[in-house]
């Protein structure tokens, strides 16, 4: 287990930390789109090997999520996990507005209030890790 | 509780302990990235992702049958393990502002689980 020897809490310089959160923040949207995109994936989807290869929404959703993955372990290694890794909840919001926007599903309050205090805490969460 | 939904919510449980632990592994296998792409191949970064499959099964059979509006918020459980780890593997402090945003964060999520049924 390697991690800095000279503190036990990292203390990454600004430029670092905010390059971290632009990666989560870019992360929830590219995870927003490949949620959308396995979804209409799997409404086609047939269990047989040709009909998985060729189903392009689900193996660019897949590869989406791959992207992310690299994206999210570059943000870790310059920022706080407890701080980065409750942002990726922004996911959420993005997936919801999309849902309205290409799959036609219908807002309603709770979705509405829901988005809206997840967005209240990931602003709280910046602004924690900014000082 | 019926049974079927306590099985749904003990794999989505499942799901969300896995999950937290994957993220743990990507945290220790970043510190070993180097300038080389092949540094993404170290051992914490395989076992990480392999525990994110690990835990997207758990969590594609719990959600199969049973009331999204319930297990939805539950992989937001993920949020609270991986605050404890980050704490006790990482010492990462506990702050005001984690705990008041996450809880920010749950509450919206779970308004969310209740608004997609």
């Amino acid at each position: 287990m390697s991690t800095t020897v000279t503190s036990a809490v990292p203390q990454p310089d600004a430029a670092s930390r905010r390059r971290s959160l632009i990666l989560v923040f870019s992360c929830t949207i590219l995870g927003a789109i490949a949620q959308i995109l396995m979804k209409v994936g799997m409404s086609h989807f047939e269990p047989k090997v040709l009909s998985i290869v060729t189903n392009v929404p689900l193996i660019a959703g897949y590869s989406l999520y791959g992207i992310n993955t690299l994206m999210m372990v570059l943000a870790l290694r310059d920022g706080e996990l407890s701080m980065l890794y409750p942002i990726i909840a922004l996911t959420y919001v993005w997936v919801t507005l999309l849902s309205y926007a290409l799959l036609a599903e219908k807002p309603n309050l709770y979705k509405n209030a829901g988005i809206a205090t997840i967005v209240l805490g990931v602003a709280v969460l910046g602004r924690g890790g900014r000082k | 509780m019926n049974p079927a939904l306590l099985r749904s919510m003990s794999l989505v449980f499942t799901a969300s302990v896995v999950g937290s632990f994957g993220m743990v592994f990507l945290k220790l296998g970043s510190a070993k990235l180097t300038r080389s792409i092949f540094s993404f191949l170290n051992m914490h970064l395989i076992l990480g992702v392999a525990l994110f499959l690990g835990s997207s099964v758990f969590y594609a059979l719990g959600i199969k049958s049973g009331q999204l509006s319930v297990l939805y918020p539950m992989v937001s459980l993920g949020y609270i393990w991986t605050l404890l780890w980050s704490r006790l593997f990482f010492k990462e402090a506990f702050t005001r502002q984690k705990f008041f945003g996450l809880g920010l964060i749950l509450l919206g999520v779970f308004f969310v689980g209740l608004g997609s049924n």
